[in-house]
């Protein structure tokens, strides 16, 4: 904005909006730290008290609650680390010149087009389900005893769903900034005796360095609120196997009523995704700029 | 050592075929310009000897050695692209140490020759920052050293000049043909630019359509050109020509004059005409003429010729100044 005028102009013009927005968020956020100081069961909502910090204190102490969230972390981290470097394979190869290169491209992008529950019960009975899904099949084709997935391995189960639906995202990300990278400087390279692995490491992860980020950041905020995948395979189970904050709080409200309980765990919620946030831009966020 | 040769060097992409065949001979030490209009394979030529593109048939030879099929890295020559090609997440400093650090190079043999290159290229101050930061005559002298840190057997360079503005294209014109003098290693030059073809090249190859047309120091593509092609390309302004009775007087089929060439006088001469724009630039007057016979020439004048837009105008060409071609467009 060059001038005074314009630029008081500009900040009356999108007033509006950001007003809107501070709304959006603010109320609910209110309104869930409110209830978090409240004794407040659906079952007995005449029953309504002022509750302190107590129902922190029920929450925090609750022994699923550190299980919740290292199986959060585990969750992120996993999703985060498939997805990324299956991304980048992906990507660079997509990116080479193949025969039917358009169809193959909508393929592989074509899972981010699912649901998350349509998506996650298509994996739990057509694919991971230990008497007629496709490992179990594979598995008894080498003679050997087929996996029952969410019994014995829940967590990881949910990491390859839910990788599986963000693969498309990292690697159309990743194939855009792949795209841009120039071929001269891959020649420069070569003629300067870089062997592909180093022109590699030195050339093209720096190159994707602001487009990996961005896949981090984005996926994270995403991630931290899986929920859906969770909910329609093993219930956050065996025991709380599979249980993350997101879903120990949905427990806590719709299946033990408790709204004064899951308001404080999602006030917990909020703050350890900002912790996150930040953490997540000092430590990758120097690559935006 | 760099003496490079081409064998019958024949190159297509898919059904099209860009280099028909080439042969080419260059010497050990010599300042080589490959020259043409753009699309004439000048560039696939220079990028077929670095290996970056691999010959349809025919042979490459560096020093004798084949090597049609080698790599690029393992032919020892070093190139400088049109975009500079840095790296640009790297500093001045790493970029021009890379070749050296992908060769395994002990690090302080690495950091002796950049600084050693960073003198010669004026780029002391310079090699802690990154390419976005510098100007374009920089980075063109940052290729430069990431060229010549690993003393390659002969330097390639692709249209390197072609992003510079006119004043730095002259300087750096004169920096790469000093570099030449004192390095005396082998450098294949491409350009479009006759002008920077003549100045720099001890040998000159025209190539038109992928085909050499003449190969040769540049006073002798300019005092004897080989065919019509060769002698309007090179020259600046462009060479003359000028057909039917004329060049019959002249036994050939078209004639060819240098705006250098003609007497101009406004009373008498061969060929009449009328001045069109007149450029006057103090130590020359281009004047472009349409002649009674039709057609459109430039004269230059040297100083000063006091003549305008409409005025009439008689040229003559000078005494043994006239180019004949024939019919199939060759030198008689």
């Amino acid at each position: 904005m060059a001038t005074r005028q314009t630029q008081s102009l500009a900040r009356l013009m999108r007033a509006p909006a950001i007003v809107l927005l501070l709304i959006w968020m603010i109320v609910p956020l209110a309104m869930t730290l409110y209830y978090s100081f409240l004794n407040y069961n659906l079952l007995n909502p005449a029953n309504t008290s002022w509750a302190g910090f107590f129902n922190y204190q029920y929450f925090y102490t609750d022994p699923a609650f550190w299980e919740s969230i290292w199986n959060t972390l585990v969750l992120v981290v996993g999703v985060l680390a498939i997805t990324v470097v299956g991304g980048i394979l992906i990507a660079m190869l997509i990116d080479k010149p193949i025969f039917g290169q358009g169809i193959v491209r909508i393929l592989v992008i074509s899972p981010f087009f699912v649901m998350p529950p349509v998506a996650a019960l298509i994996w739990k009975n057509m694919i991971m389900h230990p008497s007629y899904g496709v490992f179990a099949d594979i598995a008894k084709f080498f003679g050997a005893q087929p996996v029952d997935w969410f019994a014995q391995y829940p967590l990881f189960s949910i990491i390859l769903i839910v990788a599986w639906q963000w693969l498309p995202f990292a690697t159309l990300i990743l194939l855009t900034s792949l795209q841009s990278l120039d071929g001269e400087q891959m020649e420069a390279a070569e003629m300067d005796g870089a062997p592909a692995l180093q022109r590699f490491i030195y050339l093209t992860l720096p190159h994707m360095a602001r487009a990996i980020t961005v896949v981090i950041l984005i996926q994270t905020i995403f991630l931290l609120g899986v929920y859906a995948e969770i909910l329609v395979t093993t219930n956050g189970g065996p025991g709380n196997a599979s249980t993350n904050l997101t879903y120990l709080i949905y427990r806590a409200a719709r299946l033990n009523f408790d709204i004064g309980g899951a308001a404080a765990g999602g006030i917990i919620a909020v703050v350890l995704a900002n912790i996150c946030a930040i953490f997540l831009m000092r430590a990758v966020g120097k690559n935006l700029d | 050592m760099g003496s490079i040769t081409l064998k019958n060097v024949r190159k297509a992409f898919g059904d099209v075929e860009v280099i028909p065949g080439v042969d080419l001979e260059i010497n050990n030490g010599e300042f080589v310009v490959f020259v043409g209009p753009s699309g004439c394979g000048k560039s696939t030529l220079l990028r077929l000897i670095a290996g970056l593109e691999d010959v349809t048939s025919g042979q490459i030879q560096i020093d004798g050695q084949d090597v049609t099929d080698a790599g690029p890295a393992k032919r020892g020559l070093a190139m400088v692209f049109q975009s500079y090609a840095l790296y640009p997440h790297m500093s001045v400093r790493k970029n021009i140490a890379f070749p050296l650090k992908m060769a395994k190079m002990p690090e302080a043999e690495q950091e002796k020759r950049v600084s050693h290159a960073a003198k010669i290229l004026n780029l002391d101050s310079y090699l802690d920052r990154k390419p976005g930061q510098l100007s374009g005559g920089q980075r063109q002298r940052v290729a430069i050293g990431r060229a010549i840190v690993r003393e390659p057997s002969a330097f390639l360079f692709d249209e390197p000049l072609s992003n510079l503005d006119a004043a730095l294209r002259v300087n750096m014109r004169v920096e790469i043909s000093e570099l030449h003098n004192s390095l005396k290693t082998t450098m294949i030059y491409v350009t479009h630019d006759q002008v920077e073809a003549m100045t720099m090249a001890d040998k000159i190859v025209v190539l038109r359509a992928g085909n050499v047309e003449q190969v040769g120091s540049p006073m002798e593509l300019y005092a004897r050109p080989a065919n019509r092609f060769v002698g309007g390309f090179i020259g600046s302004p462009n060479m003359n020509f000028l057909e039917g009775a004329a060049a019959a007087a002249h036994g050939a089929h078209a004639i060819g004059v240098r705006p250098e060439h003609w007497r101009l006088s406004t009373s008498e001469g061969d060929y009449p005409g009328t001045v069109g724009v007149a450029e006057h630039l103090g130590s020359d007057t281009f004047l472009h003429i349409d002649l009674d016979s039709g057609e459109h020439v430039i004269a230059r004048a040297e100083g000063e010729f006091p003549v305008h837009h409409g005025d009439r105008i008689f040229l003559s060409a000078q005494e043994g100044r006239v180019y004949k071609f024939g019919k199939d467009g060759l030198a008689l």
